[in-house]
């Protein structure tokens, strides 16, 4: 569903991201990527989102090369992917069920459809008796469960998390795990960039380890090991 | 997406962002009044600018006196020979009789002057005719064109060369003024747009995350711009509306004073009467200004 092919990106010569980077994701697995800060694992996610082009090789999205699109092709294929951002990135101006119903406004769902899943999303997350307080009123944990909920609410293909507990206590952190093995289960492929050794050790799913922006592991049960 | 659907989402998320953004948007809508009221003001000043030039200019004529021995018809015939004249506006004629009239009233409280008047017998004036110009300009040539060789009979005497020194002084001052009361305007609203345009600007590079955001979850850029665009129209209209409402007890107050300063009609009135005109062009320029800064705003950030 996803395949990187010898992907490079170079900023400058002192800075390279990413060097060569190969690799292939199937639909509904779980795959960890790991690397100490500035190992490219931000870099990478955001080749995939189209945020930024590759100074060589090609990223693929199901049989699209996602830097091939037009510019008015990109949100349609950005709806396909959820994702879940470190910082949260919910408007602060909108509630938390505003911030999901947003995500499906933009996707150009009918009232209907937005009535209807938004409080199920919600539910998921389990915050619906919070669904009218503003990001602000919200603790992190929760502010990221509303994100996962945004996330996931368009039913996309593929859920892509970089460093979704990094603010988080370890309980909370692990809520946000939880939730996204869930989320995983019911047949959503999900990337989750993170350096936390505990959350990786115990998710015993698959890892790719990136180290200076080269791939240097690709496990099937991986450890978090650098 | 149905159309009518993202419609109306982007009316209502534009009147949700203009109420949650709140002092943001109430700055915003006070700068713009700053700028129609500017714009106002300087539409006010110029109406009355030129109805006081125009009435200057009006008191500008030349007088041709005939001598008192000249045929009424003949005087007939130059009048209409004048009118003809394509830079004349107007020919006011005063017969013999009116002249002597009208000198008796102004000087009926001088016993002296009457007294001679009637030792004198008879009417000892000239007929008269006052001749106006469409432009202040073309006194030169009317001036000359009654002074040439085929009048010189029945002529007394053409005023424009006593009158020529203000003549010409009064036809420059009023070009003067005209241009640098359009400099003036142009550098003031110029000023108060580019105020204005920044204020947007700003508040604009506020929401620049969450227009990010709004991307990353596939918004596309026309439906991230919308309620922007709304915004600016509620600016613009809101601007305009609370100017207009400040030209109100302004025109009541200055009314009655600008008309007796520059002899111009009652400000008062012409606000009133031409309210509509008036407040259509502060709203036009308000909504132009409001989505014109929100287009150019939004554009910096929607960029891939």
């Amino acid at each position: 569903m996803i395949y990187f092919d010898r992907v490079s990106k170079v900023y400058s010569p002192t800075s390279i991201a990413l060097d060569g980077v190969t690799f292939a994701v199937e639909p509904q697995e779980f795959v960890s990527l790991v690397g100490q800060s500035g190992a490219g694992k931000s870099t990478l996610l955001k080749l995939l989102l189209a945020e930024e082009k590759p100074s060589d090789g090609k990223v693929f999205f199901e049989s699209l090369d996602v830097h091939e699109l037009k510019k008015r092709e990109i949100p349609a294929v950005r709806r396909r992917m959820g994702i879940v951002f470190q910082d949260y990135k919910l408007l602060p101006t909108k509630t938390a069920y505003e911030n999901v119903a947003f995500a499906m406004e933009a996707a150009g769902k009918t009232e209907e459809e937005i009535k209807q899943d938004v409080p199920q999303v919600l539910e998921l997350v389990g915050l619906m008796d919070k669904a009218w307080h503003f990001p602000s009123e919200l603790s992190g944990g929760e502010i990221q469960r509303v994100a996962i909920a945004r996330a996931i609410v368009n039913r996309p293909d593929l859920v892509v998390a970089d460093e979704p507990t990094g603010n988080l206590d370890p309980i909370n952190a692990w809520d946000i795990i939880k939730l996204l093995e869930k989320i995983n289960e019911l047949g959503t492929t999900v990337m989750l960039a993170t350096h936390d050794k505990e959350i990786i050790n115990t998710l015993k799913r698959r890892v790719i380890t990136l180290e200076k922006g080269k791939l240097i592991r690709d496990e099937k049960r991986g450890r978090y090991v650098l | 997406m149905a159309f009518n659907t993202e419609i109306k989402r982007t009316i209502r998320q534009g009147f949700i962002n203009f109420w949650r953004n709140g002092w943001v948007s109430l700055a915003t809508v006070l700068v713009m009044v700053l700028a129609l009221f500017v714009v106002g003001a300087l539409f006010f000043s110029n109406v009355l600018l030129t109805s006081a030039l125009s009435q200057i200019q009006d008191k500008v004529d030349i007088t041709v006196y005939f001598k008192t021995n000249a045929l009424e018809s003949d005087i007939a015939a130059l009048k209409s020979k004048i009118e003809n004249l394509g830079e004349v506006k107007s020919v006011g004629y005063v017969s013999r009789e009116e002249a002597l009239a009208d000198f008796q009233r102004i000087h009926s409280s001088n016993a002296l002057i009457g007294r001679s008047l009637e030792e004198l017998g008879g009417n000892p004036l000239g007929a008269s005719l006052n001749v106006k110009a469409k432009d202040p300009r073309e006194y030169e040539s009317i001036s000359r064109f009654l002074e040439s060789a085929t009048f010189e009979n029945i002529i007394d005497k053409v005023n424009y060369k006593q009158n020529q020194l203000v003549i010409e002084r009064l036809t420059r001052l009023l070009a003067a003024s005209r241009a640098l009361g359009l400099g003036i305007t142009i550098a003031l609203a110029a000023i108060a747009i580019l105020v204005a345009f920044n204020t947007i600007r700003l508040a604009i590079y506020t929401a620049k995350d969450e227009i990010s955001i709004m991307r990353l979850v596939g918004a596309t850029n026309s439906y991230i711009r919308g309620p922007f665009l709304i915004e600016g129209v509620i600016h613009g209209l809101l601007a305009a509306i609370l100017t207009a409402i400040i030209f109100i007890p302004l025109a009541v107050w200055l009314g009655p004073k600008a008309e007796t300063f520059f002899g111009g009609p009652n400000l008062n009135s012409y606000y009133l009467s031409n309210f509509a005109f008036i407040f259509f062009l502060l709203s036009a320029v308000g909504i132009v200004l409001g989505v014109i800064s929100s287009l150019i705003a939004t554009r910096r950030y929607l960029r891939i």
